[in-house]
């Protein structure tokens, strides 16, 4: 059988003038449909243009990444971001957002009423339904993300692929969108790459945490299985054994082996 | 001169005169409680009231002696009074009253300014989106849009034989350059988030355009537009007073052959009220249709 999604020895560098940079050096990675997966790793590793890449926003300057044995070259609705600073429209209502993304994937294949009923299923599932008619200024930062989420879902994606949703949020709020990713993710099964550099957030999340190296060249320096059952629930899970032991590795990873120098940048 | 350095001159040129006028943006009216209402018109009235007044008082002190070369307010009052209390008349092709004038005027504004908005966007959102056509573009406009507008006027009548679309095709170039290049700083200005989300969704060319480029850099399009306005309306008035025909701006020249002082005091004041409530106008669409754009 071959993978969903398959990474195949991946090189990015950047050219700027004369001066090439090697960001990500031989990146070698499958995932299987409905695995959700984390990367993790220092700032300035590489791991977002790893997601980019994915996405196709950018080109990989060797290898591949094939979807389905069918290789990405450029961005398209079945693999959809859900960006870290939200990237709602700010011109147009949470609804109206949401149906730019609906009415261009689904404009020929659903009916208007079927359209209107599929954006207010993704509304339900963030639990946003609520707000549709507020623009994105009204709403708070997680609200936001909630419904950045929504939208990447409604275009009902191969791949979600989530670029440190969390990031620019505090904590609790971070921790409701958190349950609320674990949710849609046991509800819906939707294979999921997402970016971290919350080791409890990646932990706490994922089938399976791919650390990074520090760049220059960075590459994929391990990959951690997360063994614990679903659904997780978090203060259960904050003295379970299994995912101390899965922290710590990651902990130890990012700390000792691949500390981060800032010299190095 | 590099890219960057294009751009800064570019955002920093524009401004730089109209600021004043732009800097009054209409955002007072929010709640709707009549004490609070009365009490901001009372506030933004009375002081330009009590100026307007003392002005008036001034100029008929300086210009009172039986010497002075200007007419005082109240020689103007009484000898253009048929010009101030009826705007409307219409006593044949060359004796109409000066509302009339200025819609003349208006009319070819309108033309004009039209046609460069929709060039201006057009041509803006290309210099914008791409960086050849900026290379190639941006040292014309910069060169061209520094030409007076009655520099163009020999030219536009060679061209076209007529006043009238000589008159208009003025204010078309005058008006132009800084709807083109505020437009292409706001197209260039979009986040790449906004490019990424179009990408994603694979908008084509058009919707891109349209649903994207066209609202994101709506706030500086209408900044484009609103100093477009105040050009057109100053290169009106001049091209018509070289051009001749029935505007406002011939009147003041034949006024001026005929001796007629106190008429061309009120026409001033009729293009002065003018131009005030064009570029009012101008900034409440633009408050209308960039609702939103700017909050984030």
């Amino acid at each position: 059988m071959t993978a969903y999604l398959k990474l195949d020895h991946i090189d990015k560098s950047f050219a700027r003038g004369n001066q090439v940079s090697e960001v990500l050096k031989d990146i070698r990675l499958t995932i299987d449909k409905g695995e959700f997966v984390s990367i993790i790793g220092h700032s300035g590793c590489g791991k977002s243009t790893l997601l980019n890449l994915i996405a196709g926003l950018t080109r990989v300057s060797a290898g591949a990444v094939l979807l389905e044995d069918k290789e990405v070259d450029s961005p398209g609705p079945e693999r959809a971001v859900v960006f870290q600073n939200h990237s709602l429209l700010p011109w147009l209502t949470v609804y109206e957002n949401i149906n730019l993304a609906v009415a261009k994937v689904f404009g020929r294949t659903k009916s208007k009423a079927e359209r209107h009923e599929w954006i207010m299923r993704n509304l339900d599932l963030v639990q946003m339904a609520h707000a549709r008619d507020k623009r994105p200024a009204e709403i708070s930062g997680g609200m936001k993300q909630r419904v950045g989420i929504a939208r990447a879902l409604a275009m009902e994606p191969k791949i979600l692929l989530l670029d440190e949703p969390f990031g620019a949020l505090d904590a609790l709020t971070r921790a409701h969108l958190q349950d609320a990713v674990m949710d849609i993710h046991s509800r819906l099964g939707s294979t999921t790459i997402m970016i971290t550099h919350d080791v409890d957030e990646a932990v706490l999340l994922s089938d399976r945490i791919v650390m990074m190296t520090n760049g220059p060249a960075a590459t994929i320096g391990e990959v951690l299985a997360v063994p614990l059952a679903r659904p997780r629930r978090r203060v259960e899970l904050s003295s379970d054994r299994t995912f101390l032991r899965c922290r710590e590795a990651v902990l130890k990873f990012l700390y000792e082996r691949h500390r981060f120098v800032e010299a190095a940048e | 001169m590099s890219i960057q350095a294009i751009e800064e001159t570019t955002v920093k040129a524009f401004p730089a005169k109209p600021a004043a006028v732009i800097a009054f943006s209409a955002k007072a009216r929010r709640r709707f409680d009549p004490i609070a209402i009365a009490g901001r018109l009372a506030t933004a009235l009375v002081p330009p009231i009590i100026v307007i007044v003392v002005m008036l008082v001034v100029w008929q002190i300086a210009c009172s002696s039986p010497t002075a070369s200007l007419p005082p307010p109240s020689q103007v009052w009484n000898e253009a009074y048929d010009l101030i209390a009826h705007p409307f008349f219409n006593n044949g092709p060359q004796d109409i009253g000066l509302a009339w004038r200025v819609l003349i005027s208006l009319q070819r504004v309108a033309i004009g300014f039209g046609l460069a908005a929709i060039v201006g966007v057009a041509l803006g959102a290309l210099v914008g989106q791409s960086i050849w056509a900026m290379r190639g573009l941006d040292p014309v406009f910069q060169i061209l849009r520094t030409v007076p507008p009655l520099a163009w006027l020999p030219l536009s009548l060679a061209a076209f034989r007529d006043s009238s679309p000589s008159a208009i095709f003025v204010i078309f170039i005058t008006s132009i350059w800084p709807i083109i290049i505020n437009t292409a700083v706001g197209v260039r200005n979009i986040p790449q988030d906004y490019r990424n989300v179009s990408r994603i969704l694979r908008l084509n060319q058009f919707e891109f355009f349209v649903k994207i480029m066209v609202p994101a850099a709506a706030p500086y399009i209408f900044t484009g537009l609103r100093i477009g306005i105040g050009l057109s309306w100053l290169a009106i008035v001049a091209a018509e007073m070289l051009t001749g025909g029935v505007g406002i701006g011939f009147f003041i020249w034949d006024a001026w052959n005929s001796s007629r002082l106190p008429d061309i005091i009120v026409a001033l004041a009729y293009i002065g009220v003018t131009g005030f409530c064009l570029d009012r106008l101008v900034a409440a669409v633009g408050a209308f249709v960039t609702r939103g754009t700017t909050a984030n």
